[in-house]
């Protein structure tokens, strides 16, 4: 079998169950894939921080023994998967794209983990990120930035810009991510991927490294919505290690993917959010986005659904909202990296060893292990919580929360999902906003109000956007616990554009060279930045 | 909208134990200064929203509510004292060594 690392992971896992190709051959291909493509940082896709091929092989060879001596296995037994950095692995290095764990090696499995794993589901690795998850272009990641396979000088979107660029360059099948603001949806839409922010609780925290915990979650990445689909009954379902683990059954998604896949969606209700580049608000949404988005609404009136558009007053400060709340509740979060028990300890300069306070060492530390964007929102979070301001900011961020809410449900009895464009604009250069948070925030505009409320979300790509030939994709909202909504008519609008293309967006991503287009002067800002 | 000024920065940077030298404490307050103005606008508008309807908006902390969360008091598997150690800047006598504690001014 020839280009294993193109097939989908739904039809890899029947190549595996056909015995057509072992568990060994689909992991070294991919391993291969990620030679020839990932690295070093100045001319590679720069995907991945940390590949574990020997244990990736290791693993493999046990799944192949298992299917050899006939044992029952889980369908995907065999199949690859690229997992972010934010996912602690027992004896994997999990760094979260920070220097402050640089080097640490954690001693337990994130809930996610373990599930994967004993779905028989192959860890090639873990994935560059923006530091902490805080960031949307991955260009915070303290280990340099990860490029965009459809376009090097481009940012492949973030925080979790490595697992949609694994995908993307075909080096992994199956990706995880944590989305807080974002953070699956957006890279995905920028590399002509898909992924999956599941209702809030849906899937365990546990094992994830904190940003902002009441908007955290984990959530599947993949290039087909079947795929992903796939991976999110794996990730799925209750924890008790969790408090804020939903106790629901995972929702039937894969079923949901099968149904609407058939391409009918007769009498399902789509509201266009008009707040979100719909009528009068199309300022700061690129045309070529626009465009796809609206020809991707007329997919759907030809599928049968009924298109409307609804108002949603209250997302315009949204954004506000979010860049308080995460900032407030990060600047908690990362209190932890004290320097005192795991991660980074730096000695203060100019102090006697025998003086030295803990305080001072925290300092010094945090000085040290934290990059610019990950002290921006420490500081801010502290701003907005201190005395005097908190009313003003934090409390006022919160109400907003519940107006946000408040829109969403009064949409949703109107019509049974939601659309957008993910992202206002295709993936810019690297280092274009580096120093401009405020623009990259920008950018998070159309994916944060589905955090704040706590319902689940998904980008499916619809097209190239004509002035510039990058991915555009399209959100796709339901209700609280509906997750299964996404995946019917995320299904059947990805089987009416692959009629159309005769294939996936991403069978139309140029081949891989390995001459570098970034300029210098852009992966030198990056460095600059955090120092 | 308050400019956030430097030696505010600086307050804030010392409560969040971070060293900050100061040129980078003037480019974090101008940076700073404009977040917050993009990002203040929450207040008049949660304000906007009670003059509308004459009822005060609640705060939402938690998108999914949930309340009085328990499970059974039972003993699972922990680390063990040397796996909880072994990521430690520091260790002595199966401890975490760490700098002083007592003693300080800040």
């Amino acid at each position: 079998m020839s280009d294993l690392t193109r097939l989908d992971a739904a039809a890899m896992a029947a190549a595996l169950a056909a015995r057509e190709v072992s568990a060994v051959e689909l992991t070294q291909a991919h391993l291969d894939r990620i030679a020839e493509v990932d690295g070093p940082v100045e001319a590679g896709v720069h995907a991945f921080l940390h590949v574990d091929g020997e244990g990736a092989l290791a693993r493999a060879a046990e799944l192949d023994a298992d299917r050899a001596r006939g044992e029952e296995l889980h369908p995907l037994a065999g199949v690859p998967v690229a997992v972010k950095d934010v996912m602690v692995t027992r004896g994997l290095p999990s760094t979260a794209g920070s220097r402050m764990l640089e080097g640490w090696i954690p001693p337990y499995d994130a809930t996610v983990v373990e599930k994967m794993h004993a779905a028989g589901l192959v860890t090639l690795g873990k994935t560059n990120m923006d530091e902490f998850a805080m960031g949307s272009s991955t260009e915070h990641s303290a280990f340099g930035p990860t490029r965009n396979p459809w376009a090097f000088d481009r940012i492949p979107g973030g925080s979790g810009g490595g697992s949609a660029a694994a995908l993307a360059a075909f080096e992994a099948p199956l990706a995880t991510g944590t989305d807080t603001g974002g953070s699956i949806r957006q890279p995905a839409a920028l590399t002509g991927t898909v992924g999956v922010k599941p209702t809030y609780g849906g899937v365990s925290r546990y094992g994830l490294i904190a940003l902002a915990s009441s908007l955290d979650q984990g959530g599947p990445c993949a290039r087909t919505v079947l795929d992903t689909a796939l991976l999110h009954e794996v990730m799925g379902g209750h924890d008790p290690r969790d408090s804020t683990s939903l106790k629901d059954p995972v929702p039937a998604v894969v079923a949901a993917a099968r149904e609407g896949a058939r391409g009918d969606l007769t009498g399902v209700r789509v509201g266009v959010v008009a707040e979100l580049g719909g009528t009068g608000h199309a300022e700061g949404f690129q045309s070529g986005v626009l465009q796809r988005f609206a020809e991707a609404l007329d997919h759907l009136r030809a599928a049968g659904a009924e298109v409307v558009e609804v108002s949603c007053p209250s997302l315009e400060h949204a954004l506000g909202a979010y860049y308080l709340i995460l900032p407030s509740e990060a600047s908690s979060n990362l209190a932890r990296y004290d320097g005192m028990r795991y991660g980074l300890r730096v000695m203060p300069d100019g102090v006697h060893p025998s003086e030295v306070t803990a305080e001072q060492v925290m300092a010094a530390t945090r000085a040290k292990g934290f990059g610019a964007e990950a002290k921006r929102r420490i500081i801010l979070g502290t701003y907005a919580l201190s005395s005097g301001y908190y009313d003003a900011y934090y409390g006022s961020a919160q109400k907003i929360r519940t107006l946000v809410q408040r829109d969403f449900n009064a949409a949703f009895e109107q019509v049974d999902v939601l659309v957008s464009p993910t992202a206002p604009t295709t993936a810019f250069t690297l280092g274009e906003k580096l120093d401009d948070p405020l623009a990259m925030y920008l950018g998070d505009v159309a994916t944060i109000p589905a955090n704040l409320a706590g319902i689940p979300g998904m980008s499916l790509p619809v097209g190239l956007a004509p002035e510039d030939g990058l991915p555009v994709g399209l959100q796709l909202l339901a209700p609280v616990r509906e997750d299964a909504r996404l995946y019917r008519v995320g299904a059947a609008l990805e089987a009416r554009l692959k009629a159309d293309w005769g294939g996936l967006l991403l069978d139309r991503i140029p081949a891989w060279t390995p001459a570098p287009t970034i300029p210098a002067t852009s992966l030198a800002t990056t460095a600059g930045a955090s120092a | 909208m308050p400019a956030l000024p430097r030696e505010e920065v600086a307050h804030l940077a010392r409560l969040a134990r971070i060293d900050m030298p100061d040129a980078e404490l003037d480019h974090l307050a101008d940076q700073l200064t404009a977040i917050v103005d993009a990002v203040a606008s929450v207040t008049g508008a949660v304000a906007a929203a009670e003059r509308a309807t004459g009822e005060p908006v609640p705060a939402t902390s938690h998108p999914v509510p949930l309340t009085n969360v328990t499970r059974p008091d039972v003993v699972h598997g922990v680390l063990t004292a040397a796996d909880a150690l072994a990521a430690a800047p520091e260790a002595e006598d199966d401890k975490f060594r760490v700098p002083r504690i007592l003693g300080e001014d800040a």
